[in-house]
Order: C-alpha cells, then structure tokens, then sequence
C-alpha cells in the first residue's frame, strides 16, 4: 500500500485507485475490516454492508477497462440509516422500522453511486432524528470514539462516530437543528449543514420537512466539499430542491481575499465554557492577525430559536410520522382487534418516548384553538428571524460561533432532562429556521482532550464563500495531531 | 305535507375527477380499469422519504374549471395537510388546499326544469388528492391503491339551492360544464363525480340557517333528489314534533334501497384535521401567460350555447336543451345544421332517429358512424324533395350499416322520389282499376278509403312517388 488510508484524504484516495496505486477492493477491505473490528465497540453502524466488496470490485473492472471514473471512485461511505437504500433495511433507528426493506434508493445515495462511491453500510442515529446524544436509538447508544463514556452527539452520531474512527473517510448525515454540526463538533470532525433546497430529500425519512437537509461529513474539509458537490442540485423528484448553479466547492479557497466575520454577541454568552471559549478566541486572533474583520452583531431573535423551532419541527413530525400506522409496513402489534387497536398498539410498542413526547407535542401545536397561538406564531417568528440573518449579511460575509456551548457530555448525563438536551441546539437550531448553509470545523481540543470545533455560518446559497473561509479556519487548528482513543 | 312549511336550504360539494393521464402528485397511471394495486409507486402509496411533485396538468384543468365557473383564479395557491388516520390514506394525510385556494367567489348559471334560470354561487374550487379504496372481507380487509392521488376538484357551492331539484339541475350543470371542458368525465355511478350534499330547513321567514346535515355516497341525480327529499320530510317531521334540537350536525349515509338516510359520524366525532401548509410543496403559481391563454381558449358552455342555437336557429327551448346536454351532440347538430341549411329539420332528426339509434345500440355521439357531412346530404335530399321522408328513414338506417353516403345509396337502389306525373298516374289508374268496390264507397262519400288509394298507389311505386303529387292525382282521378 502506497498511501497511509487510515489518515488519506478522499481525493487522495480516490487518485490513488485511479492511477492504479492501491484498488479499490483493497481500500474497501482495509475500511469494512476496520468498521467490523470497531463497531462492536462504538455502535456507529446499524448494519454494514459485508457484500460492499462486491461493489468494488465493479469499481476496479472499470478502471482495469480503462472505463470513466466517478468522482468519488471507490471511496467507502456510511450513510445515516435515514436514507433509503433498495433493497436494504432502512430503520430510522426505530423499532418501528427494524424489518423495513426500502423498494427505492434516495436520490443522495443514486448520485454517490452513480460517481463510483461504494456504500459500506448505514450508520446509526437518534430514533427518527430525533435527539442530540444518540441515545434515542433502538439499536443502542453510540460511542464517541475520543473517549466511549462521552456521546457522539446526534442525531447524526453514528456518521460522526465513524468518520472520526475512521471506519470509513466519509459518511452521509441529516441535519433538521443541528444533527450534523454537533456530532461533528463532539467528535472532532467536519460537517455541512447545506442551504435548505440544495441537496435533495426524497428518499430521506422525514422528520421536519422545512428544516431537514442532508450534508457530508469527512475529516477534512475539502472532502466534505467533493461530497456536496456530488449530492448538490435540483431533483425532479423534490419540489423543494433548487436549480442553482453547484460550484466545484472542493477547489474553493479564499486566496488573498479578506472578508468580514460576524460573532454574533448572543453566540458567546455566559453560557459558553472555558474551553469553548480560549479556543474560538486563539483561532480569532490567528485570522485577526492575517488581516480579516471582525464585527460583534446581534441576534436578539435567537433567545426565541429553541421554542420556535420545537413547535414547527415537533408539528411537522407529528403528520410526517403518521403514515407509520402498521397498515402497509413496519411494525404490526400481534395483539390486534380492531382497527384503532391496530393504530394505538402498533405505534405505542414501536415508538420510543423521545418520538412520543415530540409527536404528542406537535399534535397539540396543530390543535384546532391552539394553532394560532403556537403554529403560526412560530412561523411567524421564523420570517423575522431569518430577516435579522439577511441584515448581518448586509455587513458580512460570514458568521464564526461556537457549535456548542461545550465538549461532548457524557452518556447519560442529560438523557433524563429533555429541556436541557434541547439547549444543545441553541447555537445551531436557526440557521435550520432560516434555511442558511453552516457548518462544522475542528478548532482544537479541551483540557480533557476532547474535540472543540467552530460554527460557519454563510448567506443563503453560498456554500463557496462558507467553504472556502473554512478551510482558512481548518488550518488555524491547533495542536494538529491528535488522535482519538481507538486508533 | 308537513315540509311546505318550511324553507330547504341546500349546498353542494362536488368531487370532480381531473382528466389527467398521471396522478397529482407521481408519474403512476390513472387508469381505472387497472388490477388492483398496479398504479402505485413509492409516493403514492406513502413510503417513507417519499415526496410529492405537482403534476402541472392540473393546473391548466383546475384553473379552466374555475373560469368557466366564473371563479377568480388566485395566482398564488397553496396546499396543506389534513390530517386524519384511515387504512386508505396511506400517508395519514391528504394533500389539500385550505386557506388559498386555487377558484374562489364563482357561479354556475342553472336552468331549471320550469324554464326559469338560477345563479348559483360557487364558493371555491380546490385540488386535492383522492383515497384509496377498502374492501372488507368477514375478518380482514383490502386496500387497492390505485386511486390514491389521483387529481380531484372539489367545488363548493353557495347555500343557493332551495329543492330536491334545484339541487339535483346544479350538479346536471355542473357535470355538462365539466364534460363540455373535458376536464372530467361527470361519471357519477362510477365515481368520477361525488357529490356531498349539505341540507337544512327552516321556517319560512326565518334569517338563520337551520342545523346542516351532510349527506354521503349518492351516485346518481335521481338518488340525489330522492336523498335530499327524505332527509327535508325527516328533518320536517322533527320540527313539526316540536324537536328540532334532534337535527345534529352530522354526516349521513343514503341507502338508496331503503331510501333512507342513516348516521355515519356526529359532529362529535368529527376529526380535528390539523390542517398546516404542505412543507413539501412550493405555493402554486398560474402564469400570466396560462391564464391568458386559457381566457382566450375558452369554450362557449351549455347554457350559452343553447341560447345561440335559440336565436340563430330557431330552436325551441326544449330542443336547444336536448341538444346541448353533451358537447359532441351539440357540435354535431351545428354541423348538420349549417351544411344542410336545414337547422330546425337537422333538429328534428337528431332528436328523434338519431338518438333512437344511439339509445337501441346503446352508442354514443362520438362513436357514431355516419359523419355530421353524409346527415346532413340526406338532409338536403329530403328537404329539396329528391327523395321522401319514409325513404329518407330507410336510406339513414342503410348509411348506418353500410358506411355508404346518402347520394350513393339512393342513387344505387333507384329511390330518388318520381315526380312524374304521367307514371304515377299509371300507378293510380291501376289501383283504381283493380278496387271498384273501394271507389264505389268513396264515391258515395266514405273519405277515409282514400288512405287505402294513397297507401297502394305508394306501394306499387316503392315508395318511391312524391306523395303529395299522389295525393293531387288520386284526388283529381276519384273525382271524376
């Protein structure tokens, strides 16, 4: 072997298998052996797809073939078990789900197979999205791999856990109010959060419709970008995916170019630890001293994101996960009467209680009597919102924050107090409201050498701009090096 | 009858079947006929991650129904979820419009059997999606998906109607207005249109509206009529007994075998739908350009088209109504009408032996062999005289079966009409020849034996001798 896979990046990767330096078999052995090892232990996949040498072998008959090559030749990727794949299990990590065998594949996982990506397996995640520690999973909690007492984060924790053992370069997640930035950010990784109406939903199970976007996870940045570039563009097959032009994101950078950074004064409050804070301040410095702007704005709104965001994504929860009633597929009671026996059983044995609590919750937002006052309102709030964002652009090219307001908090720790596992999403959760592009990257490490990334905001659209200041910020890191506890 | 007390209020929510080749919101057929669940797909059937994407077809149907009914069109529309758990709703949604949608503030003018015309109101016109259809059999049930997500229409009318009938004339209306549009096909036995009736009475002079009742499952006009009069004699007798408050809102079911209306669910039981908007679709634009395009394509209707065929052709109400009941009869009779210069004989035919043909082969106007061009040359040769009406009958009933024109079959069989006077003369003086007897008594004042001369003398001729003349020469020869 020519290149050090464990550490490659994608595009190294996939040079490499191009130019006939390692196949494309061996790439994927060395990674389902390295996911089959590890996953015992971290629980980041829910199944791994053992026959995924079979699609790479298919890989190196084309290049054998001298046959065109995908962009993503022979890269092994995990995809958060959200997407549909044919054919395969497709569990939402619920147990309503667990049997459930897709009959179509999502349009993400169409365009990564259609550019030669090989599927290694679906990775695991809070029960339907819903939780920010992967604790809600039917298939059980998911390890972090810097310290396996800490949670990954979620509800794309399984993607997170994974990437970061490297169980595979690149994983697939979803993110509806921070599902893919604070797994990333708790496990030392990378993650995009695209514009809503930039990659496609269909195939997605659903949970908030005008939130959910889904968005690569890799340990670099430039890898996260070839992976967008690949899933970005409008589909037929969703009404709310956009014709825009899809930028060659992976080769963006910002050259000479100085731009202006807002911090957002509501983004570093008390709230924000020690750590969290030394080191979004060394990193300040660093691109303070190569000549970039800094300007303190505010978001006065964001105190009002956490409740205007459960009431709309709890509401559209509640009608998006109605159609699991036990009637066509997915868990059926056995101790079936009738037919509001069969609804009541079949959905009150499968679902968990954080899915319960939302769609009960949402339920009742939509209430007649109750949905102008709760509803509405909500949306109401998230027009503004998403005015007070346009008007930092107005000055701005970026927003830099916190993802969190702290590192990884251990397994257990909050599962147990609801409201305070939803102030995890305080920093993320409107930038899903206002349907702008953010992103997660590592900036350094805590006392307790667990991973501390940063929050990059952009205007609706932008991904080039976000990106590009991304990997400025990437290489602002410190202490570079750093590994976590499985390696 | 206790009811001529009391005032009927009716309105009515019509389910129109959009005539399109694909659902509303997936590529799947919408073909009826198909085996059940054969037309579905991953969308349609609820699958998880599936999506929905407007088929734009229904626009183009939805926006020309609601101009013909006079509706404004909102150029922005929307769509939201009601939610509500049914087996053949396989998402535990439909897709509807709720708040904006795409016809608003319309009418529907409407004949009434006494000749008298009403305008009824048309609130709105929505899209939606339709359900599923569950079959139940002793200790399971089925579900075809093959009709979840086809288009509907759905078009609310004003609290207008005040009778069975009037009732009953709207949705007639409506189904020629659809059918003349082409956007549906106004089956009622079948389903295409479904029509929910919402009924109240009240005093005579009172302002308010009574308690409403809706009644469900009623597949033809004349169960309309029969529903809606057994539901205002049930509601009557209440009020009469002085118990009124036993009218609850509530949705009944007509059985048509009993005729009888019977409870399906009280306002107690009714759904709290929930109603928010479609996160999954965008809001629903009609383009300046479709609008206008449609406002120029628009068809003449019924019911102004029946006043034309009154006034340019002369038509009796009576006949321009027959006429106009379906688009491609009416298109016929116009044709017929303005290439044998002939419109009040062009009616006549097309009322009588026309449709006499249609009804006994059981065919329809579209599917009818002889074009409206061949009638009306038949046409012309009766009205020029060339051939007689009982020939003219004969020589229509050969065009059906033979595909031959008119002209080549009275010309092939020698039956243009003999109009010399010298022939038929010969006819005559033969039949009087050989009936003295029958002479004898007309002689002497018996005059119905001159249908007996008239009769033989068309008979030795084939039918063939211009009656008239017959008649002139017969009168003149008998006399003598």
């Amino acid at each position: 072997m020519s290149i050090s896979l464990i550490n490659a990046k994608a595009s190294e990767i996939v040079e490499a298998i191009k130019s006939k330096k390692i196949s494309a078999l061996e790439v994927t052995e060395f990674f389902l052996k390295r996911a089959n090892e590890l996953n015992p232990q971290l629980n980041a996949f829910i199944s791994i797809d053992q026959s995924c040498i079979e699609q790479a072998k298919k890989i190196d008959m084309k290049v054998s073939k001298s046959e065109p090559l995908g962009k993503l030749a022979g890269l092994p990727i995990g995809v958060k078990d959200l997407l549909c794949v044919k054919d395969q299990v497709t569990t939402a990590a619920s147990k309503m789900l667990a049997n459930f065998k897709s009959p179509y594949s999502s349009t993400v996982v169409e365009r990564l197979v259609a550019e030669d990506a090989v599927i290694l397996g679906k990775t695991n995640l809070d029960e339907f999205a819903m939780g920010s520690s992967n604790e809600t999973s039917y298939f059980g909690v998911v390890k972090n791999p810097w310290n396996v007492e800490f949670v990954p984060g979620g509800s794309s924790g399984g993607s997170a856990s994974a990437v970061a053992a490297r169980m595979c370069p690149v994983a697939i997640g979803t993110d509806t109010g921070g599902s893919i930035r604070q797994p990333a950010n708790f496990c030392g990784i990378v993650g995009i959060k695209p514009s809503y109406g930039r990659v496609s939903r269909y195939g997605v199970v659903a949970f908030a419709s005008s939130l959910d976007q889904v968005g690569p996870m890799a340990t670099y940045v430039e890898d996260c970008a070839l992976v967008l570039e690949v899933i970005s563009g409008e589909d037929k097959m969703d009404s709310t995916s956009l014709g825009l032009e899809v930028a060659e994101y992976s080769k963006e950078s910002l050259g000479d170019k100085k731009i202006n950074i807002a911090l957002p004064k509501q983004y570093f409050g008390d709230a924000l630890s020690e750590d969290v804070k030394q080191n979004l301040q060394t990193v300040i410095e660093k691109l303070r001293a190569d000549g970039h702007k800094f300007n303190e704005v505010d978001l006065p709104l964001t105190e009002y994101a956490i409740s205007t965001y459960y009431l709309i994504a709890c509401s559209e929860a509640s009608s998006n996960l109605a159609r699991y009633d036990g009637v066509r597929y997915g868990y059926r009671s056995d101790e079936v009467s009738n037919l509001e026996s069969l609804y009541l059983k079949s959905r009150s044995e499968s679902f968990g209680p954080e899915v319960k609590r939302r769609l009960m919750l949402g339920t009742y937002a939509l209430s007649s009597g109750y949905y102008d006052a709760y509803f509405e309102k909500a949306c109401k709030l998230r027009a503004k919102l998403k005015k007070e964002f346009e008007k930092v652009f107005e000055s701005n090219d970026v927003i830099l924050s916190p993802v969190t307001t702290d590192t990884a908090f251990k397994i257990g720790e909050r599962i147990s107090d609801p409201l305070q596992m939803y102030l995890n999403d305080i920093l993320t959760i409107s930038t899903n409201l206002a349907g702008l592009p953010a992103m997660s990257v590592p900036i350094g490490y805590s006392k307790l050498k667990m991973p501390i990334g940063a929050q990059v905001i952009a205007r609706s659209f932008d991904e080039k701009q976000m990106i590009a200041f991304a990997k400025l910020l990437e290489s602002k890191k410190s202490q570079n090096g750093e590994q976590p506890d499985v390696f | 009858m206790s009811s001529s007390r009391y005032e009927t209020v009716i309105g009515i929510e019509v389910h129109v079947q959009l005539n399109t080749k694909t659902k509303l919101f997936c590529s799947c057929s919408t073909e009826f006929s198909s085996s059940d669940n054969h037309n579905i797909c991953p969308v349609c059937t609820g699958m998880p991650g599936a999506l929905p994407v407007m088929n734009k077809k229904v626009i183009e149907l939805a926006s020309k129904t609601g101009l013909a009914l006079n509706c404004k069109i909102n150029q922005r529309s929307q769509f939201s979820r009601k939610n509500y758990f049914y087996p053949d709703s396989p998402k535990a949604y439909q897709i509807s419009q709720y708040d904006l949608p795409i016809c608003e503030n319309g009418y529907l003018d409407v004949r009434l059997s006494e000749g008298a015309v009403k305008r009824i109101g048309v609130t709105r016109a929505h899209i939606e999606e339709d359900a599923g259809k569950s079959s139940h059999h002793g200790n399971y049930s089925l579900i075809n998906f093959n009709r979840t997500c086809v288009p509907l229409l759905e078009i609310v009318s004003e609290p207008d109607m005040r009778s069975p009938s009037e009732a009953a004339e709207y949705v007639r209306a409506l189904r020629s207005v659809v059918q003349y549009l082409g956007v549906c096909d106004g089956n009622l036995e079948e389903g295409s249109m479904r029509a929910d009736c919402n009924v109240s009475i009240r005093p005579f002079g009172q302002k308010e509206f009574g308690t409403k009742v809706e009644l469900k499952n009623i597949n033809s006009f004349r169960f309309i009529e029969k529903a809606i009069a057994y539901e205002v004699s049930r509601q009557a007798d209440l009020y009469d007994n002085g118990d009124q408050d036993q009218i609850v809102q509530e949705t009944r079911l007509y059985d048509a075998d009993k005729n009888k209306t019977y409870s399906m669910r009280t306002k107690e039981d009714a759904h709290d739908y929930r109603y928010f908007p479609e996160p999954d679709l965008m809001n629903l634009m009609v383009s300046d350009e479709l609008l206008k395009e449609l406002q120029s394509r628009l068809i003449e209707l019924p019911f102004a088209k029946a006043e034309r065929f009154k006034e340019s052709f002369g038509l009796s109400e009576q006949d321009a109504l027959l006429l106009v009941q379906q688009r491609e009869m009416a298109e016929y009779f116009e044709e017929v009408a303005t290439k044998s210069k002939e419109p009040k004989l062009s009616a006549n035919w097309i009322s009588t032996e026309l449709m006499r043909v249609l009804k006994e082969s059981k065919q329809d106007i579209k599917d009818f062999s002889v074009s409206a061009g061949d009638l009306a040359e038949l046409l012309v040769l009766l009205s020029t005289k060339k051939i007689n009406a009982k020939i003219a009958k004969t020589v229509f009933e050969e065009m059906i079966t033979s595909s031959k024109t008119a002209g080549t079959i009275v010309e092939a069989k020698g039956l243009v009409q003999d109009d010399d006077p010298n022939s038929i003369a010969k006819f005559i003086d033969q039949v009087i020849e050989s009936n003295p007897e029958q002479v004898e008594q007309y002689r002497s004042g018996k005059e119905k034996v001159f249908n007996f001369f008239l009769g033989q003398t068309m008979r030795l001729s084939k039918g063939k001798a211009n009656p008239d003349l017959v008649s002139e020469l017969l009168k003149e020869k008998l006399s003598k």
